[in-house]
Order: structure tokens, then sequence, then C-alpha cells
């Protein structure tokens, strides 16, 4: 037995120990147990992916009763980097779980659905054959359903939230189904092997490969099929937002990779131009509205839209350079891929999960009732802090790694040898870097005032003013989270190295692509182009001498005088109510972009008794809607509901009608059995 | 990295942040001239700095350490590009190349700390400057990117320092229309990114109307000093990177002593005739509407993607 199949068998052991730990009387025992084992799950799910990633092979194969074919799991290098990546976030999620749930979401059935998510997630990279894959895709999509009702009997929102959900799931299930289905049919069987012989260029190819996007895009919330994301990602408990935001939507970049990488390799221009298009136009439409979102969960939803936009742009990229003969730009944009994957997953989950902490401490997510936690919170902030750089991709964070890698795979991508390749490539590559660079401006803007509004300034309401730093393990969890942004984003070196391995053929680390270089610095010899974090810090630590000298020698002699008033220029100290709030902070994008938020405002004004100059109150409303939601799905909604209604007239309740409707079936099959 | 190379750096540190207050000096005297004032002197901002950074700070309670270190980091920044831009010479350290999509992130940086001081104060003026700020940058930065891509396209490398060289090796790339679109937007980007006019107005007292001098109401004695300082500085190096992406004559190539003497001369001259004439610029200029900013920005967007798109077609 090897390795891989050892700790495959553990993962599912752990899982059943977890399922069978929920059952447990009592909720501090249940949680721990329960939430232990789901980590322990996890941590077996980290070993095996990181062994897969190395190169080991291993398989577990389940026989079935089916006349398909024995149930297979064997990671391959690019399997393991997603199961690493899930177990990765499922260890801190579940750890966090463990002290973070109460009421419904602490209940029996969703430790159940916990365990069964995790494992989905993490056995859907793992899969190699179809049946195996949607199995465990099914048993995603099942457990997150159930996370997400847990509180469905507090919050009204929830119960519309998981209907939006499972309706979305489910098409997206459909379409992979469809997909698979085409491939398998052109290929002769269902194994991941077997499907990668059908021909890319072939008819099955091309509609196997557009079905695919659909489905695969719908998971990962990809504009337009990313509405459940907005709704799904608040209202789940925080541990299962995260695991959603950071973990669930990666299955579909994963299942994307595999089509473009394994199953259909070397696809035509238009695919490529397919995908792009798709990333480029979720990246900048979720930035926009995370930017204007002031509820930080809703926020934070959108964001991910913006991300994995972004991932998907680079697979586009990587596809399209590749049709036109750039190897090396289409690597790189590949391994840019990889690193937004997996920068993404850690800062986000430390984005959710610190707003997790907030919501516990203030009971708020509405950024314009937060503010000054940053003196209350002080791990909390600074955790959420990390998660911001690395999010709005400024250095040291991973996130800033990312998109310098996937920048310089766009900027040298028009050219082989000095010659333009195509008017398609010289069009697309500036529009693509455009569309990163707005929205690398617009994610500054959006965290800076997640983080600005939320943490610092004064508090603007008592359950901001009276909250509380979080558990300790819940610190411990964050910090862990944290480091990890910030050490990918200082040591980018090895981890681009061994990414690169992970998507060549045949698993050898090429040279051309990627180095390390420095002190564990990136560098890009094909396109000449190298990244050394670690001396930037050096020189920044090293010009910054003299300034601190300077700020020193100057606290010493003149120490500072608190307790002047806030803009003491009127005498009167301001009340926190007029700061500014996330609301006011994003008015100027909702103005230039009007055209896109559609914004609808309300103002009330309450007048003193008769005096039509003196006010009493003024209420102030706001409304943006989703646009893409308003045209594309409520006239389908609507018309769906039409058409229940008019369906209404044959279903009118007569035990009559329903009997005739039998009679009638069964004469129809009779009459067509005699012909 | 060679002994040499850390000298010229060291040379090009400390000459731009002796030179940052003379600039904004020499700009204050030039624009008081032409409106008929006296003007207070061109080392008068180098006056300012040595009060301010010994002074008491006052600062409100409530205020969190952002108010304290935010000034500095912004500084820091300012030094880093000091360093990462080629502005004396165009050698560099082999690990610490003058990256564009670096540089870039170390503008944001500044940027970033200045925001969060603009926010920390808790009153609705850094707010107002704060998130106006935001905006303004969120607009700039595919202007920006695009800009210095197209400038990037010549020489086949996003290495600043490379770009100048090859400009230096063969100047037809400067007047190429592709090269002076993709500077014009380069420029406009530059000045919304600086609070120049016409995006800011850096003398305005007029609440209403101001971005960058909004963020600092809060700010006094050394944290206003560093936050002034890092934004000279800041305005300083562009100037200069301007000024050796349109001249690149006289920059040192090398760490020969020789070329080092005469390009601290030749950068000091254009970094102040640029001042020079920013300043008449200025005095020329009305500052744009808010709202009319994000259609100079996509003006300039417009210029620098038709020369990105030009020259990646040019065979």
């Amino acid at each position: 037995m090897t390795p891989i199949s050892l700790g495959l068998i553990t993962g599912l052991a752990l899982a059943a120990v977890a399922i069978a730990a929920a059952f447990l009387p009592g909720v501090p025992v249940r949680s721990i147990l329960s939430g232990v084992s789901t980590a322990a799950m996890s941590a077996a799910g980290v070993f095996t992916g990181a062994l897969a990633m190395a190169g080991a092979t291993g398989k577990l194969v389940v026989p079935i009763a089916l006349p398909l074919g024995p149930l297979t799991f064997e990671p391959d290098r690019l399997g393991g980097l997603f199961m690493l990546i899930a177990s990765g976030v499922g260890v801190l999620v579940s750890l966090y779980g463990i002290v973070s749930v109460h009421g419904a979401s602490a209940s029996r059935t969703s430790w159940i659905a916990l365990a069964v998510f995790m494992m989905g997630m993490q056995y859907v990279p793992a899969a190699a054959d179809v049946l195996s894959f949607l199995l465990m895709w099914e048993a995603m999509a099942l457990g997150s359903t159930v996370l997400l009702l847990a509180e469905h009997a507090s919050r009204r929102r929830v119960s519309s939230a998981a209907v939006w959900y499972s309706v979305m799931s489910q098409l997206s299930f459909l379409f992979i189904l469809a997909g698979f289905a085409v491939l398998a049919a052109a290929a002769g069987g269902t194994t991941f092997a077997e499907l990668a012989l059908v021909s890319p260029t072939s008819t099955a190819g091309l509609t196997a490969f557009v079905l695919l996007v659909i489905g695969f895009g719908s998971k990962s919330g990809l504009v337009p099929m990313h509405v459940w994301l907005p709704r799904a990602h608040p209202e789940a408990p925080s541990h299962v937002s995260a695991a959603m935001s950071a973990a669930m939507v990666k299955m579909g970049v994963y299942g994307i990779l595999v089509v473009c990488v394994r199953f259909l390799p070397g696809g035509p221009a238009w695919s490529g131009i397919l995908l792009l298009t798709l990333g480029g136009l979720s990246a900048v439409y979720g930035i926009l509205q995370a930017s204007v979102s002031s509820d930080l969960k809703v926020l934070l939803a959108y964001s991910t839209t913006e991300n994995v936009g972004l991932i998907w742009l680079a697979i586009g990229a990587s596809v399209l350079l590749g049709a036109y003969g750039l190897t090396a730009t289409s690597a790189t944009s590949l391994l840019a891929a990889l690193l937004l994957t997996v920068s993404h997953a850690a800062f986000k989950t430390t984005l959710f999960l610190g707003a997790g902490s907030v919501l516990h401490a203030t009971g708020e997510r509405d950024l314009d009732h937060l503010g000054g936690l940053g003196r209350r919170m002080p791990w909390t902030a600074a955790a959420f802090g990390i998660g911001c750089l690395g999010a709005a991709a400024l250095p040291i964070s991973s996130g800033f790694v990312a998109e310098w890698v996937l920048l310089q795979s766009l900027v040298h991508g028009t050219r082989l040898n000095g010659a333009a390749v195509s008017v398609t490539v010289s069009i697309g590559m500036p529009l693509a870097v455009a569309v990163v660079a707005l929205t690398a401006g617009l994610a500054v803007l959006t965290f800076v005032k997640s983080y600005g509004i939320g943490f610092l300034a004064r508090p603007r309401s008592d359950a901001a003013a009276g909250a509380r730093e979080s558990h300790p393990l819940v610190r411990v969890v964050l910090v862990v989270a944290a480091a990890i942004v910030v050490l990918l984003g200082l040591m980018p070196g090895p981890l681009a190295s061994v990414l690169a391995s992970v998507v060549a053929e045949d698993g050898a680390r090429r040279p051309g692509i990627v180095d390390t270089i420095g002190m564990a610095g990136v560098s890009l010899p094909g396109l000449g182009a190298l990244l050394d974090p670690i001396a930037l810090v050096i020189l920044a630590a090293v010009v910054a001498v003299p300034v601190l000298a300077v700020t020193i020698a100057s606290a010493l002699r003149h120490p500072q005088r608190l307790g002047a008033s806030v803009w003491g220029g009127g005498g009167e100290r301001t009340r926190p109510r007029m700061q500014y709030t996330a609301t006011s902070y994003a008015e100027p994008v909702v103005r230039v972009f009007d055209d896109v938020l559609k914004p609808s405002r309300d103002v009330e004004v309450t007048h003193a008794g008769e005096s039509r100059y003196l006010v009493q109150r003024v209420k102030f409303s706001q409304n943006l809607t989703d646009v893409i939601e308003h045209r594309l799905y409520r006239p389908v909604l609507s018309a769906a509901d039409r058409l229940g209604v008019r369906a209404r007239v044959i279903q009118n309740g007569s035990i009559h009608l329903y009997l005739l409707y039998s009679f009638a079936a069964i004469l129809i099959v009779l009459i067509v059995a005699v012909l | 990295m060679t002994l040499a190379t850390v000298l010229v750096d060291l040379v090009q540190v400390l000459l731009f942040a002796a030179l940052a207050p003379v600039l904004i000096g020499v700009t204050r005297q030039v624009r008081a001239r032409l409106e008929g004032r006296a003007g207070a002197g061109i080392w008068q901002p180098w006056r300012d700095i040595r009060k301010l950074l010994v002074k008491q700070p006052v600062r409100a309670p409530g205020s969190s350490w952002i108010l304290r270190v935010a000034p500095l980091v912004l500084t820091i920044s300012s030094l880093v590009l000091a360093a990462l831009l080629p502005l004396v010479s165009t050698v560099a350290g082999r690990l610490i190349p003058g990256d564009l999509f670096v540089v870039v992130s170390v503008l944001l940086i500044g940027a970033v700390a200045l925001a969060l001081v603009g926010l920390d104060a808790g009153t609705a003026f850094g707010g107002m400057g704060s998130s106006r700020h935001m905006t303004v940058l969120a607009l700039v930065e595919p202007t920006l990117l695009l800009a210095i891509y197209a400038l990037s396209i010549p020489s086949g490398s996003s290495n600043l320092a490379i770009i100048v060289d090859s400009r230096l090796a063969n100047p037809s790339i400067i007047v190429s229309p592709v090269g002076l679109l993709a500077m014009a937007a380069f420029i406009i980007a530059v000045a919304a990114e600086t609070g120049r006019l016409p995006v800011d107005n850096p003398s305005t007292h007029l609440e209403l109307t101001m971005m960058h001098e909004a963020m600092l109401l809060e700010s006094t004695a050394r944290d206003l000093g560093w936050l002034e300082f890092g934004s000279w500085l800041k305005l300083t190096v562009l100037l200069g990177l301007i000024g050796n992406l349109l001249i690149p004559w006289g920059v040192a190539t090398t760490t020969d002593p020789m070329q080092v003497v005469v390009g601290v001369p030749a950068v000091i001259l254009k970094v102040l005739v640029l001042g020079g004439m920013l300043s008449v610029g200025e005095v020329l200029l009305a500052k744009v509407r808010l709202f009319r900013v994000p259609e100079l920005l996509a003006g300039s967007f417009v210029l620098a993607f038709l020369a990105v798109a030009v020259s990646a077609m040019v065979p």
C-alpha cells in the first residue's frame, strides 16, 4: 500500500469518525470531538495532497455494484495541489469552527454536514474518473447547502439564499454532467485517462468545452452566474463562508484547469478568448460591486468573484497565447493562475475568518456601524489588515507576487522573437492589462475602505464600542492564516517553482519558465524579469534608518500631547456620527460608474413643526442593484412564475382529473408498445 | 551588487532627499512671481520641514498607531522609489531592478498610507479626502500601467533602467508617435498620482475642493512633516523619471565617477526645469471639477491604449 492510498483511506476513516462524533450529546463535547476529527481529516488531506504534488503516485479503488467501473481516487500533481489547498483551508476552518459555532450551527446536522462538505471538497481533486468526481462534487454541494441552511430559523434571508444557492449549484452540476457525458461518449470510457484522448478541436471536444465552462464557471461564481455568491456567503456561518470562498469556488477553477491542461490541451484561440472575456468581465464587475458594498461579507463575496475572474483571465491568456505558439508566456500565465489561486485561498480565509471574528464581537456586518475596532481587537485587526494587503495585491503579500507574474506574462505576450504574432493578441493583451489594472486600483480602494472604516477612526455604534477580542484559538487560526499570506509574499520562489512543475506535462521542472533567485525571490528567465521581495524589504529597512533615527530623536525631546479635540478648528468636538461611513466613502465610485450600478437614492426630510426651513430629521437610503441579476434573472424568473400560474389549470386538485391523466398515460404507453 | 553600485544609489537617494524641498520651493517661487507676489524664497520648504520636526505633535484621543506610522511609511516608500528609479544613473542592483510593476506598487503603498491617515482621524474632511484620493487612484491605475506598458514595448523589458538605456541608444523611440502618445498619457497619470493641477490643487485652502490637504488636517508636527516630505519626494522622483525618459542624455550608464559627476547636475537641471514648467502650467490651468476627472483620465487611457495597440501591431 502506497502512502497516498494510506492517506486517502485515513481521510475517509477520519471523516467517518467526525460524523460519528457529531451524534454525541452536549454541544461542547460534540464540537470539540467532531471539529478535531474534521481538522485531522483535513490534515491527512494536506499530507496526501503534498505527496501527490511532489509526484508520488498511489490510488484508492472502491468497487461498486453499478455496471460502470469502480470509483478510483488517484490524485495527480495538479489534483494534489488543489487537495492541499482545500484541506489546508479545511484545517483552519474546522479549528475555527470548534470555538465559533453556537446555536443552530453547532447542531448534529451541521457538524455532519461540515464533515461531508470537507470530505467532498478534498476528494474532488483526487478523483480519477467521472463517476467519483461527480459523486464527491455532489457531496460537496449537499454538505454546503445544509450548512448554509443552519440558521434559517433565526434569519429570514437564509432560506432565500439557500434556494438560490441550490438552484445554481444544481444547474452547474447539470452542465458539468452534460459536458462529461459528451466527452465520455466520444472517448468511449469514463476514466480521466480515456477522456484525455478526445481531440480538442473535434466537435465533441468543443461542445464539451463550452458545457464545462458554463458548469465550472457557475461553481466559480463568474459573471453572469455569480448571483449565488453574494447571497450564500453572507448568510452562511463565518467558517463555512471562508471554506466556500477560499476552497469550494476553487473546485470550479480545478475543473476548468483539468479541462484546459489535461483533457483538451491546445484548444483553439477562441476558447482562450472566451475564458479571457468571462474572467475579465467577472473581475471588473465583481470588484466594482465590492467597492460600493457596505456589508463586510457581501463585499468579500463580490471580491471572490473578482479574484476568480482574474484566475480565469490568466487561464484564458494561457490558452490564447498557447494557441499562437508563445510557449514561455503561456506557461507563465498558467503559473500566474496557480499563484493567484493559492494566494486567494490564503488571504480570503484570513478575511472571512476575520469578518467572522468581528461579527461575533459586535453582531454587525454593516461597515457603516463599525469603527475603532483596531484598538479593541488588535489581533483580528492585524490579521484582517494583512488579508487586505493580499486582496489589494500590495507588497509584501502573496497577492502582489501573483499579480506581478500575471502582468509580466501579459505585457510580454504580444511578441514572439520580436515580431507581433496576431492582431487579436495585440488588442487582447493590452485590454487584459487594463482590466487587471482597473481591478487592482478598485481593489485597493475596496480594502482601504473595509480596513479604514471598520478598524480605524471612532466607533459608529455602541456594539462596536463594546467589542472584545475573540477566543485565543480564533486568534491562533487568524495569525496562522495571515502568516501564510506574508510568507508566500516574502518567499515566492520555491512555491512558484513547485507550481510550475505541477502543470508541466511530464511533471519535470523546466528551468526556462521560473527559477528561484536571491533570497527566495522569483525570476522569470524567459521574460527577463525578477522579483525578490526580501531584497526590497532590506532596501526599505536601510532607507528607513535615518528616518526612524530623526523621528525617535524628535519623539524623545517632544513627546506627543493627547486630548486635543478632533478637528479642533470649530472648538466643538464632532460626534462619531459625523465621520465618513463606508457608503459615503464609495460615493464617488457610485457616481463615476452610475451607468453600471444604477443607484437609487431616497432622502426623507421631516420638518420641525410648521417651518419649512427647520429640519427635525433627515433619512437617507441608497439602493444599489446588481444589474445582471435584474436584467437577466428577473425576466427568466417571472416567466417561470407565469408558466407556473398557467400550469395550475392542469393541476387543479381534482382526483378525477389525475385518474384521467394516469389512464391516458397507460393508454399511450400501450398504443406505443403495440406500434 | 558591487560597492560602486551601492555608492551610486546612495548618492541618488541623498541627492533627491535634499532636492525635494528645493524643487517645491522653486515651483512655489515661480508661481508667486508669475502671480505678482514676492514669494518666500526657494529654501522655505526646508525651513518648514526643520520646524515641523522639532514641534510637539498633538494627537486626538482615539487615534491609532496609523497616525504615527503611516507618515513614516509614506516617506520610506518615496525613498525606496528614489533608490529604484533610474535618476542619476541606470545601474541597478541585480536583485532590485527598477521593475515597473514594483515601482507602481511602491507608489500605491505610499498612497494607501496617506488614505489611512485621512480615515484614522475620524473626521468628515479626512474621510472625504481619503475617499476622493482613492477613487482617483483607482482610475489612474489602468492609464498608468498601460502607459508604462507602451514605454516598455520598444525595449522588450519592464525594467526602467533598460528602458532609459534603450532610449539613450536609440533616440528615435522618444519622438516616434507611439512614444509621444505614451509620454502624454504617462504625464497625465503622474499629475493625478501626485495630486497636481488639473486633478488636485496643491495650494488650496478651500476644504470642499481639496483632496491631499484634507487628509493631512489632523496631522501635526513630525507627522505632518513626514507626510509633506514624502509627498514632495514622490513628486521629485517622478519628475526625475519623466526627465530621463524625455531627455535621457546625461544620465550615467555605468558607475564611472566621471559619468556620475555629470549625471548629478544633469538630473538636478532636468528636475528643476520640469518643476518650473509644472508651475507655469499650473498658473495657466484651472482645477477640473472632481467628477470631470474621470473624463480626463479616460482620455489619457485612450492615448495609452492607442500607443500600446499600435506598437504591439507594428511588426
